[in-house]
């Protein structure tokens, strides 16, 4: 079953590697990569717990809605785990 | 003025004032002070060569490793899945593995390799910084590392793409892939058409850079010049 996920919206200091554009948006599961140390611990050389990281499939269209170019073309990131939430698949 | 050609006897007529007697600009001197990171670099490089973690020979070898790495190595890569399909689904799995069983010194690159077919283009950016397979395909070119590329090319790639050259149908689904992590990526392009016969090196030749960062598409056969 596809998983759809949600970007968090937080906007804390420091370094992390979930790109503003992509937080709030939601999108799809395309695979997941394994765990891998966690760069908001690693930027800043501290011990770094491991992190699961999956690669998300939003279209177009949810990031830039009518100003998309193809509303079906689509952009894959990777994001780490604990900057996304589980969508229900009929969410109200 | 420092020096007056009128003075010479002989025939300075091609000197033109701002280039050199061979007829380039002078560029000036890059007199700016260092950056914070410049200083940064060469206090921890020194400080490792001091304290005897490294040497400089160490530093030198691994640059002329970096620099020794290029497209062409990619293009191998390439060359061999469209050669040889179970290689081709290996590297579709786990294109670091993949890259390493031909032999190539990525060190711990994890690659993934996003297949072009028919109704599908792929395209490679990095917004947050510049990341780029460096470890199989060398140094990324400049104009993936500016912020006008790294921005457009998740908001507007047709737009961007049309500008490469590359005019791809409505009926193509573009796929952006932004290396936001761990993973680096590379595109396999689809074999062109009329490359039956070819070697595995032919087809390599018909591998450019850009094609594998998505924003070119391969050589056709018959614009590669034949060795006489």
């Amino acid at each position: 079953m596809v998983k759809r996920v949600r970007v968090r919206s937080l906007m804390p200091p420091g370094h992390v590697r979930a790109p503003a554009y992509l937080r709030g948006k939601t999108g799809v599961i395309e695979r997941s990569l394994g765990a891998f140390g966690n760069p908001e611990q690693l930027a800043y050389g501290l011990p770094a717990e491991k992190k699961p990281l999956y690669r998300v499939r939003f279209t177009m269209a949810e990031l830039w809605g009518d100003r998309a170019e193809r509303p079906a073309d689509t952009l894959d990131a990777e994001i780490y785990g604990h900057w996304l939430e589980e969508v229900p698949d009929h969410a109200p | 003025m420092p020096h007056d050609h009128h003075d010479h006897d002989h025939d300075h007529d091609h000197h033109h004032h701002g280039l050199s007697p061979s007829g380039h600009p002078y560029r000036q001197d890059d007199d700016a002070p260092l950056t914070y990171w410049q200083r940064m670099e060469i206090a921890v490089r020194e400080l490792l060569i001091e304290k005897g973690v490294t040497t400089a020979a160490e530093i030198a070898s691994q640059i002329d490793l970096m620099d020794s790495r290029s497209p062409a190595n990619g293009a191998a890569v390439v060359a061999r899945a469209w050669a040889d399909p179970a290689f081709k689904s290996r590297l579709l799995d786990n294109a670091g593995d993949a890259s390493r069983e031909m032999g190539f010194d990525i060190g711990p690159l994890h690659l993934i390799a996003v297949e072009n077919t028919a109704d599908t283009h792929n395209l490679i950016v990095c917004t947050l910084c510049s990341c780029y397979p460096r470890n199989l395909l060398g140094l990324p070119p400049d104009w993936y590392k500016t912020r006008a590329y790294r921005s457009r090319a998740v908001r507007e790639p047709r737009a961007v793409l049309a500008e490469f050259g590359l005019d791809l149908p409505d009926s193509t689904t573009i796929r952006v892939h932004d290396s936001t992590a761990d993973m680096r990526y590379i595109v396999l392009p689809a074999r062109p058409d009329g490359t039956e016969g070819l070697s595995e090196a032919e087809l390599a030749a018909l591998v450019t850079r850009d094609c594998m960062i998505g924003t070119g598409l391969p050589r056709l056969p018959q614009t590669v010049a034949t060795p006489g």
